[in-house]
């Protein structure tokens, strides 16, 4: 991996998109067990349809880890400084999720050469589950 | 409707000791495949003392030490009505194998919109390590969506 460098990089670079393959229970299974995040919603199809839900369906913080795997991709973590997120819709199992990166703005942040970047997540239908921004320092 | 009471309330900290196991069963479930987050070798040839914690992976303690449960079971959400709304870090050094994480939260803001339909509850937090040094804060938006 080339870490990018400030001078290089414009106002409108695309981080290399990435693409997951469609989500599965499988899937929501592990990222349970890792996270920590056992909310039966997430695994248990009883449960999810006892809540109104017609299946189980995506934890947000495993669209967010995706997020972040395209961030560390293209810079490394140590130079990531922030990173918001904003959940839009619910992520359903088959989706195909692509993250995509925009740079939005280069700034000074804390005597730093930083670029802020705009990210989302969207599924095969063009519909948007996650948008957010993220500051990484680039020298 | 969620009692406004509990703005200003302080969570009990919860103990994270960042573990290697752990962190490559987390790279494994979110597809995670650059060797920085499952082998220290590579990951003290990138610069950091073991395996960094992925940028998400903070999440987690609150969540092992059952304080997230406790805090949804005192504000009357059940998990059926819960939703993420939002989540946000600001890291200022990294966490890695061998460190010990505490965080410490508090809620910031309760209030609703579409006449209650829809509850929110600002959680903000802030990670420390072993060294009582600042490692991130973090900001969560916890929803509860009502009928």
């Amino acid at each position: 991996m080339t870490t990018p460098r400030y001078a290089s990089v414009a106002v409108g670079d695309e981080l290399p998109v990435l693409d997951l393959p469609p989500i599965d229970r499988t899937r929501l299974g592990l990222f349970a067990g890792a996270s920590g995040d056992h909310n039966p919603i997430h695994i248990d199809i009883d449960f999810a349809r006892k809540a109104g839900m017609p299946d189980v369906f995506a934890h947000g913080m495993l669209g967010m880890a995706w997020l972040g795997r395209l961030l560390t991709n293209w810079a490394p973590q140590s130079q990531l400084r922030r990173f918001d997120a904003r959940f839009q819709g619910i992520t359903h199992l088959g989706n195909a999720i692509r993250c995509s990166g925009r740079v939005a703005e280069k700034l000074e942040h804390n005597r730093e050469t930083c670029v802020r970047i705009e990210i989302k997540s969207v599924n095969q239908y063009g519909q948007t589950k996650i948008v957010g921004e993220a500051l990484v320092a680039l020298g | 409707m969620i009692d406004t009471k509990w703005i200003g309330h302080e969570l009990p900290a919860s103990v994270l000791p960042i573990e290697r196991s752990r962190l490559q069963f987390f790279a494994k479930a979110i597809g995670e495949t650059d060797p920085v987050y499952t082998d220290a070798d590579a990951a003290r040839r990138a610069g950091y003392r073991d395996i960094p914690a992925p940028p998400t992976f903070l999440f987690a303690a609150e969540l092992d030490s059952g304080v997230l449960d406790r805090l949804l079971a005192d504000l009357g959400i059940p998990l059926a009505k819960l939703l993420h709304g939002e989540q946000g870090f600001t890291y200022h050094r990294p966490a890695c194998v061998g460190d010990t994480i505490t965080v410490r939260s508090k809620i910031t803001d309760i209030y609703a919109k579409k006449n209650g339909a829809l509850e929110f509850v600002i959680k903000t937090s802030r990670a420390t390590n072993q060294d009582d040094e600042l490692v991130a804060e973090i900001r969560s938006v916890i929803v509860c969506r009502n009928g």
